[in-house]
């Protein structure tokens, strides 16, 4: 019988601990033990994007990690984003484009953004294509997820957080 | 999905990573995962021990020494792919990595996870052939240089035994009058690959091909080389005449697998054709 063994890690910005087995893979250990199910599983096996997270800085898929590895690990989900009940200028700017139909993608399509963004603030629409091309939204046809990513980025250039 | 049970080891340096390799039966090393954990889901993987490699220290670096690009085993893919050092002095590295997966698999996944994965359509292992890369592997009774030639085995197979891992990836520098292509044919941006290939064309100072290096992907259980094409351009000049007719032999010696994205004869063909445009994409970027 393999024990379990308590992890601790930083999610937004929140000291955090729970009990987790070696198997137990992040997205699990997010949603389940942590309470935060604004990360969302859509196909479990990497592909789709939904359970994106930024891990130490980089956006990575959480069904693809275990929670052991995230031990001490600095954790942003979709929840660490909206400050003050205010939404994050990449949340406004999907909400205003229409960026999501179902809204299933969406916690995994922001954190992808967040991460792009981080790294390219003015990202060329190709830039934009390529960045979230680990990201499946079946409703849309990506053209409003598209501008949705402009408008943020013209948005936290004016000054957003 | 949630993988089998198993017991999960962190060793602090390589050297205790390979004594617990080789005291565990059934061990795995875990790098960036992005191939292993998607396996162990499945359940097309049970170790019943993870040897987790990635908060060893001093892993993760890009060097340049005597002539090689010296790579940690820890590096990104991402890393791989943006280091300005390795877009400059071996492009063909940074282009093959570009094209894995998607940001988040580039974030995590390794240069030498992909490598010991070993999967013949994945797209780090065909440009490492063709490089005539190798690797330092690390057991409990020393290191050893292992040859990408000799390196991949069979699928999913490689030569370095259980109770080995690899410390660090080296490539050779391009030489002057170097051009290189690594281009893929996939379904879709991310995909792995139908037909791959990786071609790496020098001239001498008179424009004549002195040397040329073609591995295909996806072209049966391990990358392989073009042998037949690589000879037809050897000591010509690379016209289009040239290129086409070295081309039509990228399906000497290959056994491409058939599956629903494509049979064997059409993966066959589709080796000749990225063959050929590779080459003419490599020719092209010939600098001075």
């Amino acid at each position: 019988m393999v024990e379990k063994r308590k992890i601790k890690l930083t999610v937004n910005g929140v000291e955090m601990e729970g009990e987790a087995e070696p198997r137990t893979l992040l997205v699990h250990f997010i949603r389940d033990t942590l309470g935060l199910t604004g990360t969302h599983i859509g196909c479990d096996t990497g592909h789709c994007g939904c359970c994106t997270i930024i891990m130490n800085g980089v956006s990575v898929k959480s069904c693809m990690v275990l929670a052991y590895q995230a031990e001490g690990a600095n954790i942003l989900t979709i929840e660490g984003l909206a400050k003050e009940g205010k939404l994050h200028p990449i949340q406004e700017a999907f909400w205003e484009n229409h960026g999501l139909q179902c809204g299933y993608c969406t916690p995994g399509q922001i954190m992808s953004t967040y991460f792009l963004l981080s790294r390219k603030p003015k990202p060329t629409e190709e830039e934009i294509r390529r960045g979230l091309e680990g990201n499946y939204c079946r409703c849309t046809g990506y053209i409003n997820i598209i501008k949705s990513v402009k408008a943020a980025a013209e948005k936290m250039a004016k000054g957003g957080s | 999905m949630i993988p089998k049970s198993f017991d999960y080891l962190r060793p602090s340096t390589l050297q205790e990573a390979v004594q617990m390799l080789d005291r565990y039966e059934e061990s795995k090393v875990l790098a960036g995962g992005q191939s292993l954990i998607a396996l162990m889901k499945l359940r097309l993987a049970a170790p019943k021990y993870i040897v987790d490699i990635t908060r060893i220290p001093g892993l993760s670096y890009v060097k340049e020494e005597r002539g090689k690009l010296v790579i940690g085993a820890l590096t990104t893919h991402d890393t791989v792919e943006n280091s300005p050092l390795i877009r400059q002095k071996c492009p063909i590295l940074s282009e093959a990595a570009s094209r894995i997966g998607d940001q988040q698999i580039r974030n995590r996944g390794t240069i030498a996870g992909t490598l010991c994965h070993a999967d013949p359509s994945a797209d780090v292992p065909t440009a490492f052939l063709a490089l005539d890369g190798e690797v330092v592997a690390l057991s409990p009774s020393g290191e050893r240089v292992i040859k990408a030639s000799e390196f991949f085995v069979d699928f999913f197979t490689t030569a370095l035994n259980p109770n080995e891992v690899v410390r660090e990836v080296r490539v050779p520098v391009f030489s002057p009058r170097t051009g290189s292509a690594y281009i893929k044919h996939a379904r879709r941006e991310g995909d792995f690959a139908i037909a791959a290939v990786a071609a790496i064309v020098t001239l001498d100072a008179k424009g004549v091909c002195k040397s040329a290096s073609i591995a295909l992907g996806s072209a049966g259980p391990t990358p392989l080389r073009a042998v037949e094409v690589e000879k037809a351009l050897v000591g010509k000049k690379l016209t289009d005449d040239v290129i086409v007719a070295a081309s039509e032999l990228a399906d000497r010696g290959i056994s491409p697998p058939s599956d629903i994205h494509g049979s064997a004869e059409y993966r066959a063909e589709m080796a000749k054709v990225f063959t050929k445009r590779a080459l003419r994409l490599a020719v092209s970027r010939i600098g001075g």
